[in-house]
């Protein structure tokens, strides 16, 4: 009994980390420049295979294995900071004026065509990079054995989310952040360089949905159509925690992680059902998620 | 329901396409049917477009309808596809009106998310649902019409023909809605809610009532497209299938009931082409297209129409 309930929440909190390194760079977008990111899901794939060329060329060359980890998430940071800056520079930066929900659309279309030029670069062929998973070995709770990778994803998830929270209330970039969330033109007249800001913050979201990509890399095979899945997922935890909160995306992806993890033990029917399912409950009670402002309404 | 002149030229156009079928190839009837089921559910998704609102899960009646089509012929034995057809759009209507309780009340981005999950959560329970064929799905038994088994030669065109007829009804019976009050208020809504409603409208009511039409107009789609194709699966709901809607309802734009049908059928033809000849690039152009008539056609396809009618005027 205790040993099914260590089971439940072992994986459900590993599922819960994954979640978190998921959907936190779309919450981290769309508080600042209040843009639903579609192609998030293309830079978590990209960020699978940028980790797949990556780790290979890695061990082929028998480079120092344990190394390997700063590999992959130098490799995640290459793809966020080049090719999202980049579509925020020559692309997005020019809708800023438009509605939230045509910006969603020019996202969309972005996915759209990052899912065919992934296919185009890597191939239609899978990739597996399952060194950097198999090196750690295992460790063992109340008789189960459990791969050392997953306390790597929880202790990165916990990384990144105590450095954002950091950055966010603690340095003067944070203040910065914080002062263009609640109002872009007076920060703007205050001195601040909003497009400096948003560059960076698209560049640091894409990369944070890269590192997600570049971490899951070596436990699953890498193939097309992966940010599909993910994309929605991200939505769900991202809406549910109150779109733009980092403490609503943690407790979304805590409460979720578990709720699947009890589901895949006892009622593995309802695996894919009980995410959404908790996103519409919790949407129904608290129609802006758990974590969220009341907004002003304008006349 | 009054039948206007945009209704009746489109009927034209429709009765003349009826009658140049014999001369066009079976595969083009398929193409011209799946067009026609999906500019359906698109002229529900042009009606909360004119509210301002986009749905992320219009799937959901478009599976709930090709999943009653399909459930109703092969466990019922019900074969007769106008009663397909009514009983899929009945129950797509029927789970449009329930929801659209919740759902009336969430406008911009959260209307769009919410409308997802719950398609991902039919999606989730037919992928796990074995006797459904799970991701598999099921082949749907071929149909009578009016108590007629067309032949294998005949097939095509008749499913094209009953479809032809719902469109019709469907198109004349959204014209007459949108030149109604309650039609008038979906712009308004777009423009500013707070104001419509100290004018009196509610504007939940009138969310509310668009929904159930639009799931109504889903459900029609997906009964017709079971039919047309004879196999019915899961990704009917999956997200990606609402966001082809989108993009056929970006394309054609709002400014006609006849728009969802242009947009559907060169969507279509785009789908057809690029699929045949490079199937790993063909979402990539979907992609460009769509951020192309973003930024340089926001009116869709549609405002080469006005622009034509402008000149002549």
């Amino acid at each position: 009994m205790i040993s099914q309930a260590m089971v439940v929440l072992v994986d459900g909190i590993n599922y819960s980390a994954w979640l978190f390194l998921s959907a936190v760079g779309l919450t981290l977008i769309y508080g600042v420049m209040k843009i639903v990111n579609v192609a998030h899901g293309s830079f978590y794939a990209l960020g699978a295979y940028m980790a797949a060329s990556v780790v290979g060329f890695w061990f082929t060359n028998n480079y120092p294995p344990y190394l390997s980890y700063f590999a992959l998430l130098f490799a995640a940071l290459l793809a966020g900071f080049v090719v999202g800056p980049l579509i925020e520079r020559f692309l997005l930066r020019y809708q800023y004026g438009k509605d939230e929900v045509v910006i969603l659309l020019i996202t969309y279309a972005l996915f759209l065509v990052l899912e065919d030029v992934l296919k185009l670069v890597w191939g239609v062929d899978p990739y597996f990079i399952s060194e950097p998973y198999e090196l750690l070995g295992n460790f063992e709770i109340a008789g189960m054995s459990y791969p050392n990778y997953y306390l790597l994803m929880v202790g990165l998830a916990l990384v990144v989310g105590l450095s954002l929270a950091f950055v966010l209330n603690k340095t003067r970039f944070g203040r910065m952040l914080v002062s263009v969330i609640h109002d872009r033109e007076v920060s703007a007249a205050m001195g601040i360089d909003v497009g400096r800001v948003f560059i960076l913050t698209f560049g640091a979201g894409c990369s944070l949905a890269a590192i997600a990509g570049a971490f899951t890399a070596p436990t699953i095979s890498v193939t097309p159509g992966l940010g599909v899945e993910v994309i929605v997922l991200s939505f769900a935890v991202v809406v549910t925690g109150g779109l733009g909160s980092l403490p609503g995306v943690a407790l979304a992806a805590i409460i979720m992680g578990i709720a699947r993890a009890f589901c895949i033990h006892y009622i593995p029917q309802l695996e894919l059902f009980v995410i959404f399912s908790v996103m519409a409950l919790v949407l129904s009670f608290r129609p802006r998620g758990l974590f969220s402002l009341a907004e002003a309404r304008k006349i | 329901m009054t039948l206007d002149r945009t209704t009746l030229r489109f009927g034209a156009v429709l009765a003349l396409l009826m009658l140049a079928s014999p001369f066009i190839p079976q595969w083009a009837l398929f193409m011209l049917t799946i067009a026609g089921a999906n500019g359906l559910v698109v002229l529900g998704l042009m009606l909360f477009l004119r509210a301002g609102l986009v749905s992320f899960g219009q799937a959901l009646y478009f599976c709930a309808g090709a999943y009653t089509t399909g459930l109703m012929a092969l466990l019922l034995g019900v074969n007769e596809m106008l009663v397909l057809l009514l009983a899929s759009a009945a129950l797509s209507a029927l789970i449009a009106y329930v929801l659209g309780f919740l759902l009336a009340k969430y406008r911009a981005i959260f209307f769009g998310l919410l409308s997802l999950a719950f398609s991902m959560i039919l999606y989730g329970l037919l992928v796990k649902t074995e006797a459904l064929g799970s991701t598999d799905g099921f082949n749907v038994p071929a149909v009578t019409i009016a108590g007629w088994l067309p032949g294998s030669g005949m097939v095509r065109a008749a499913v094209l023909g009953v479809a032809c007829v719902v469109i019709l009804f469907c198109v004349s019976f959204v014209q007459g809605l949108l030149k109604s009050p309650r039609g008038l208020v979906l712009t308004a809504i777009r423009d500013n809610e707070i104001r419509t409603e100290y004018m009196g409208a509610s504007a939940r009511r009138t969310i509310h009532l668009i929904y159930v039409v639009a799931g109504a107009l889903a459900g029609f789609g997906g009964s017709i497209a079971a039919i047309a194709v004879g196999h019915i699966d899961p990704t009917m709901a999956f997200w990606t299938t609402s966001g082809e809607f989108i993009f056929i309802t970006i394309l054609g734009g709002v400014g006609s009931v006849v728009a969802p049908f242009v947009g559907a059928l060169v969507f279509g033809i785009i789908h057809t082409i690029a699929f045949s000849y490079s199937p790993n690039t063909w979402q990539m152009l979907i992609g460009l297209s769509l951020i192309f008539v973003i930024l340089l056609l926001p009116d869709g396809l549609w405002s080469f129409v006005r622009k034509v009618r402008g000149l002549k005027a």
